[in-house]
């Protein structure tokens, strides 16, 4: 296992680094400086300002310091826009936002959808295999930017139950929209996928042994058929981090929640390349290192990998 | 095809007698069963003739603005089909604006017709890049096998793992907003996964007799690539990419929502919902129609991919 865990290792590391050469090649080759404007700076002034930041060296030395800044110090370099702020800065302030916020959407998503799609598929074509079923399809066409108005629509200009934006440290009433909105095309995608492969293992020859058994219901499901049957709601946790990630910015924008998602596109619309590529490769880093829990996990869980 | 023999000849054995037909024919009919997907397939096509046609019905521009309506879009804006004496919206007949204004006054019908435009491109541009890169690459990957197969498909692991939509928003902040470049990011992230099921598809295929055969004959590999491998791919193909142009039509919203991809005067459904969202206190109708497009297209969209993949799907016979 160890040996597995190492090799699984050793390939998420060159990963990295093609994520942060690729965004740096991409802030390098864009066209102009960072900090020329509209109100047209004069050259000098330019030119004093990218050595300051050590724009004016060459390539290699330049994305040379990055990486060792990074590995070394965990700096993800300074802000082009606003002197007094550095990309560490943004992160520890919206950081723990989105992991919060994320963390409970990932759990309600896991869990509802899990729960959802294995009982549709014991409970098959009763009304609560229906009603899963309508779920799933009908939140497949309600991402979170989708979500997001709807939500705020019902439950705050028309109920007028919760705040429709803003954090307050992660207070409950703040955090319920955030965390539907965010799970919920998620929850869907893992009740499907949970409910198809429950309804394969159900059918298979080792559940068939043991009814024949004479096993009582409960421990076929719970101690036969539930641990192979969310193996591909495991392989499906990987992309449904990345969704989330991506889905913060949405959530980030539109709740309010001064989420490390509201940076990104605050940066973005400034073109504060600095900040951009800090949290793309943050946020890099974390997805990789999601992968390569879940890799172990799924190896932990199934016994037909062998490592 | 995608039947082996032994299936296909039960299939024609089993059925009554008649004039043979053909597996595309037999898909085509298992297809118009299946009420779900031919209602998706009407809705697509009623939304598709609404981008067509939209801009010869529209009775004003994308940026017109209607400045007897602009500074009151609240009372007046609304769809002009809810007209009467107890508001102050003006006749259609006076008007012309069908789904109401937007917040600057600009005919709501025109933006959403446009929007639609954009959204449904990006949806069908998006999955052909697919098809065609995706395709080629993982068909190539799979026939020539070994190290070729396990470096092309770490490359793809790799392309995976990593944030696309960050990389994606970096690179039109980078290259400029347009819609070409929105293309180009899109493609160049929609191709993944086509690669990793025409690749899966393709191993099983290497094995089969008329793929031996046609290297016994010394076909050129490309040849056989192109002309005994893509052919027999098409049926996964077709559906995975009708189930690809929603989420790309997603893809794209997303990155409008956030106000980073399609600009002004230009819109998309992502565009024109987050516009609407900001509004919905004063005009809900700002909020709804854009809305309603983007589920019911999409709707019908996952309609026709689940049909498709049950009348093309070998599995599930």
């Amino acid at each position: 296992m160890t040996a597995f865990i190492l090799r699984r290792l050793l390939f998420a590391i060159p990963v990295l680094l093609i994520l942060i050469v690729l965004t740096f090649v991409l802030m390098y080759t864009a066209p102009g400086s960072p900090f020329a404007s509209d109100r047209g700076v004069p050259p000098a002034v330019l030119a004093n300002l990218e050595r300051e930041y050590g724009l004016d060296r060459p390539f290699l030395a330049q994305i040379g310091t990055y990486i060792w800044n990074i590995v070394t110090q965990f700096d993800f370099g300074p802000s082009f826009q606003y002197r007094d702020q550095d990309v560490n800065d943004l992160i520890e302030q919206g950081f723990p936002v989105t992991l919060t916020y994320g963390f409970w959407s990932f759990l309600v998503a896991v869990v509802v959808g899990g729960t959802l799609g294995v009982v549709a598929a014991i409970r098959q074509n009763t009304w609560l295999d229906y009603f899963a079923v309508g779920i799933s399809i009908g939140a497949q066409v309600l991402p979170n930017f989708v979500m997001a108005p709807i939500l705020v629509l019902v439950f705050t200009l028309w109920l007028g139950w919760l705040p429709g934006g803003g954090w307050q440290g992660g207070q409950i009433e703040y955090l319920i929209m955030p965390v539907i909105a965010l799970s919920t095309s998620f929850m869907a995608s893992i009740a499907r996928i949970a409910r198809a492969s429950m309804l394969e293992v159900m059918t298979s020859n080792f559940i068939r042994t043991a009814r024949a058994k004479g096993l009582p219901g409960r421990t076929i499901v719970l101690r036969h058929a539930l641990k192979p049957a969310l193996l591909p709601v495991i392989s499906y946790l990987g992309p449904a981090f990345v969704g989330m990630i991506t889905g913060s910015v949405v959530i980030d924008l539109y709740f309010s929640t001064g989420g490390i998602g509201q940076f990104f596109v605050a940066s973005a619309l400034n073109r504060d390349y600095g900040v951009m590529m800090g949290i793309t490769v943050l946020l890099g880093a974390l997805t990789i290192l999601f992968n390569l829990l879940v890799d172990i996990l799924y190896a932990w869980i199934d016994p037909k990998i062998r490592y | 095809m995608v039947v082996s023999h032994s299936q296909s000849a039960a299939l024609t054995a089993a059925a009554p007698m008649g004039p043979p037909r053909s597996l595309w024919a037999d898909a085509r009919a298992r297809f118009f069963r299946n009420r779900a997907a031919v209602g998706g397939l009407v809705v697509l096509g009623l939304v598709a003739g609404f981008a067509i046609f939209g801009p010869f019905v529209a009775q004003h521009s994308i940026e017109e603005i209607n400045w007897s309506i602009l500074g009151k879009v609240d009372d007046a804006g609304g769809p002009c089909f809810l007209s009467g004496p107890d508001n102050e919206i003006p006749p259609c007949s006076e008007t012309g604006h069908w789904f109401g204004t937007d917040a600057q006054a600009r005919d709501l019908f025109a933006r959403t017709v446009q929007g639609t435009q954009i959204s449904l491109m990006v949806g069908v541009v998006g999955a052909l890049i697919a098809v065609l890169v995706g395709t080629i690459y993982g068909a190539v990957s799979g026939y020539f096998g070994g190290r070729l197969d396990n470096m092309m498909m770490r490359v793809v692991d790799v392309l995976m793992s990593v944030p696309y939509m960050f990389v994606l928003i970096l690179l039109l902040v980078v290259f400029g907003r347009s819609i070409l470049m929105l293309f180009i990011g899109i493609g160049l992230i929609s191709w993944l996964d086509m690669a990793r099921i025409a690749r899966g598809q393709t191993l099983s295929l290497r094995s089969r007799d008329f793929i031996e055969a046609a290297i016994a004959t010394g076909v050129h590999p490309f040849r056989i690539i192109l002309r005994h491998i893509v052919p027999n791919l098409l049926g996964v193909v077709i559906v995975y990419a009708t189930l690809l142009v929603p989420s790309m039509i997603i893809y794209e919203s997303f990155i409008s929502f956030l106000g980073l991809g399609v600009q002004e005067p230009l819109t998309s459904w992502g565009a024109l919902i987050n516009e609407g969202a900001d509004q919905m206190r004063q005009g809900l109708w700002m909020l709804l129609i854009p809305l309603a497009f983007f589920v019911v297209s999409l709707f019908g969209f996952f309609f026709v991919g689940d049909g498709l993949r049950d009348a093309l799907d070998p599995k599930d016979r």
